[in-house]
């Protein structure tokens, strides 16, 4: 069997840290939205703001390991055959077809999953971040002249975790999506993606 | 050589507790010492010859008192206790006790023998009252400690000085007052002297304010944190600081938001506000995860809102509505009724119609800056409004000036002229022809409180419904006991009707929550539905 390391031990913990923190965010912040009781709204408010710090230190080494690694090329948008893969999901999947992208350690995700990560980390990411960070410190900021509407931060905040949700309803499912259904679930835990076939291209480019 | 304090107290060891013993018996003894002098105050006025002869009425004592305390009087003169007048600077109206109309017992003038037993001076019955007289000026309603002085209703102004039956009739005797001793004894206000009339305001215990009865003579912590008891034992006056005979706090002219610091010992500041930030400043909160959070309320939210959950939370109930439409009723023979709930509490009196009464009421809640415009007598109502606003709170989220403030909403139904459209003054109290709680007949009541109060009354009699707004301020919980978020940030929470704010919790835009989880929901359902033709498929 054909075995190729695409994802380091640096990148796991980086991924599975930020699944945990963001999935507790979505948890207490739509409760924090009134959407429902869980925790109750003094401890949602402290697990969801302790949460965001976490994340948001995660996210500097992330983007640091990024910029070194040049791993941030992995999310250069491209429309390369991107139309095989939308054909692939609409109709090959059901046929049984094999996935026609082909996974090398320069390309790991195909030209949907890597535009789908690009809009989390360059409009998702940030619309959450700039709007909670304000969120936070909006009374600080009154402090110094600027009067922001809490319900505009609030809004914008509430948009931005209805995208992450969405978003993160059709990454879980997605992952079931690989040559077995927890191909993609084994690679992100032990690193290794592995299967048969053309999918896997162990030539680095 | 190391220092070992506690090794070298070892070696001592038991051989030596005999030491021990005697430092602490020597201690014992040093402490109980009984000191021969006070510490209280530099006079003790039981050793003053001129207190020591028997006085035959409040203003003969008076003028022993002033003989010492020279400027006394001319200080009380200016306040707001002897006037009972004040104008309101912001809007020109003229205010105070003998001014403003309530949903209460209504009005003061033709009833002021009875309502002065309230008033720090002796005599006040009618309007030829002297207000420049230095012996009219009561010393001992606001400083005797011994309990023993009360002014009755019906003797303005005065206490008993012969034995009385009270009420007539009754067989229950009120002691005459000794002024001499109560003299002897006179020191700084207490909770007791301040809550002889306050707690009683309305008439009765509790009646009026709901965060001020006679439970707060001796208050434990979970009552009132500041004035408990056996803990930090504050008396009114540590709050409502007062200089010169006059005290701060006022509910005609209230702070509705102070944005000061805490007060400096020392330091040069007119300011003299009985607010909580006086002392505490504007960002309260010290300890905690929430601590920050917690002082981002503070510029929307009044302390009391949070740390005020309830009121009347000590055992005695504050009155929540008044029906006086309802008065009057007597029985076969023509006696007034009396009717009482289960706890003994009066419901229905035919001298005042019917009330509700309330323990650990939960406040409501509004917008308020401190200002209050009150219907005065002589302002157009109009029963067509629904509730006519005894006092209007000024406020909004947007002024710049306003905290969300907790409020005890008084709601009423009481008399007024349907022709000329004004409240009115009834005479309830007094043993004459046309008291209203002697013969309960309104035309005559009002006509004659009109007439005391220089007003004209068509002698028509219709009755209006109306409310009055309490903030309130008194009985502050300790802080594990005051309102968690989620009290508020929640749907139908407390501050539920509170305009002009956003609160996450409570406020969500409804557009956007359909259209998010629209989008998940959707997206959901496009996952599960590719999910299953895939199991259907059963090829992957």
């Amino acid at each position: 069997m054909e075995r190729i390391y695409i994802f380091t031990r640096f990148e796991r913990f980086w991924h599975w840290t930020q699944a945990l923190l963001v999935i507790s965010m979505m948890i207490t912040g739509f409760e924090i939205h009134g959407s429902y009781s869980l925790f109750g709204f003094a401890k949602a408010h402290q697990i969801h703001t302790i949460a965001a710090w976490a994340l948001i230190i995660l996210w500097v080494f992330a983007i640091f390991w990024h910029f070194i690694t040049g791993e941030w090329r992995q999310y250069l948008p491209t429309m390369k055959d991107a139309d095989k893969v939308i054909r692939h999901y609409a109709w090959g999947i059901f046929l049984g077809e094999e996935h026609p992208f082909v996974v090398t350690r320069a390309r790991k995700h195909n030209p949907l999953q890597a535009q789908a990560y690009l809009a989390v980390k360059l409009l998702i990411n940030p619309i959450l971040w700039i709007s909670g960070l304000l969120y936070l410190y909006y009374n600080e900021l009154a402090a110094l002249g600027q009067h922001l509407d809490l319900a505009t931060i609030a809004l914008i905040h509430t948009i931005g975790a209805f995208m992450m949700l969405a978003f993160f309803v059709a990454h879980v499912y997605l992952i079931t999506t690989g040559h077995t259904v927890t191909a993609h679930l084994k690679a992100m835990i032990t690193g290794w993606e592995d299967g048969e076939g053309a999918h896997l291209a162990k030539r680095d480019q | 050589m190391k220092f070992r304090p506690f090794g070298r107290l070892a070696q001592f060891g038991l051989g030596n507790a005999s030491l021990l013993a005697a430092l602490l018996i020597f201690g014992t003894a040093f402490a109980s010492e009984p000191s021969s002098f006070k510490m209280d105050s530099t006079a003790d006025h039981s050793k003053f010859k001129e207190l020591q002869q028997s006085f035959s009425s409040g203003p003969e004592l008076t003028k022993v008192c002033l003989g010492c305390h020279t400027e006394a009087a001319k200080q009380v003169h200016r306040t707001k206790h002897w006037t009972w007048d004040f104008l309101n600077p912001e809007n020109q109206q003229r205010l105070g006790k003998k001014n403003v109309i309530n949903n209460f017992c209504i009005s003061v003038p033709s009833n002021l023998a009875f309502c002065s037993s309230c008033h720090v001076g002796y005599g006040w019955k009618d309007a030829s009252f002297d207000f420049k007289s230095e012996e009219n000026v009561d010393c001992l309603a606001c400083h005797d400690t011994t309990g023993s002085y009360r002014k009755l209703p019906g003797l303005a102004g005065h206490p008993p000085y012969k034995d009385m039956e009270v009420p007539p009739g009754s067989g229950k005797i009120v002691k005459a007052v000794d002024l001499t001793k109560v003299a002897q004894k006179v020191g700084k206000s207490s909770r007791d002297t301040c809550g002889a009339c306050h707690f009683f305001g309305g008439g009765g215990d509790g009646v009026k304010h709901g965060d001020m009865d006679s439970s707060l003579a001796s208050p434990d912590r979970d009552l009132d944190v500041h004035m408990d008891a056996t803990g930090l034992d504050f008396t009114c006056g540590t709050c409502h600081k007062t200089s010169s005979h006059e005290v701060p706090g006022s509910r005609y002219t209230p702070v509705g938001k102070d944005q000061g610091g805490a007060h400096m010992r020392g330091k040069e500041d007119k300011s003299n506000p009985a607010t909580c930030q006086a002392c505490h400043g504007q960002a309260p909160h010290k300890d905690g995860g929430l601590a920050v959070k917690l002082n981002h309320h503070t510029d929307k939210v009044a302390c009391q809102t949070c740390h005020i959950p309830e009121i009347a939370r000590g055992g005695v109930a504050t009155k929540m509505t008044w029906d006086w439409s309802t008065a009057g009723k007597l029985t076969a023979d023509g006696k007034p009724i009396i009717k009482k709930d289960e706890k003994g509490r009066v419901i229905y009196d035919s001298k005042k119609g019917d009330f509700t009464l309330g323990e650990h009421v939960r406040p409501e809640y509004a917008w308020f800056n401190g200002k209050v415009t009150y219907t005065l007598l002589g302002d157009k109502i109009d029963k067509n409004e629904g509730v006519t606003h005894i006092n209007k709170m000024g406020g909004s989220a947007s002024d710049g000036q306003s905290l969300i403030w907790p409020m005890k909403v008084f709601r009423g139904v009481q008399p007024y002229d349907p022709e000329n459209k004004t409240l009115v003054t009834p005479h309830t109290a007094g043993n004459d022809d046309t008291a209203y709680w002697k013969n309960f007949g309104w035309e005559k009541a009002i006509d004659a409180g009109m007439k005391a109060s220089g007003a004209p009354f068509s002698g028509k009699v219709d009755f209006i419904k109306t409310d009055m707004s309490w903030p309130i301020t008194h009985m502050v919980a300790p802080k594990e006991k005051a309102l968690g978020c989620h009290e508020c940030h929640a749907k139908a929470g407390r501050l539920d009707a509170i305009e002009g704010v956003y609160i996450p919790g409570r406020d969500a835009n409804s557009l956007v929550n359909t259209l998010g989880w629209l989008a998940v929901g959707g997206t959901l359902a496009g996952v599960l539905l590719h999910g299953l033709i895939r199991i259907l498929r059963r090829k992957h």
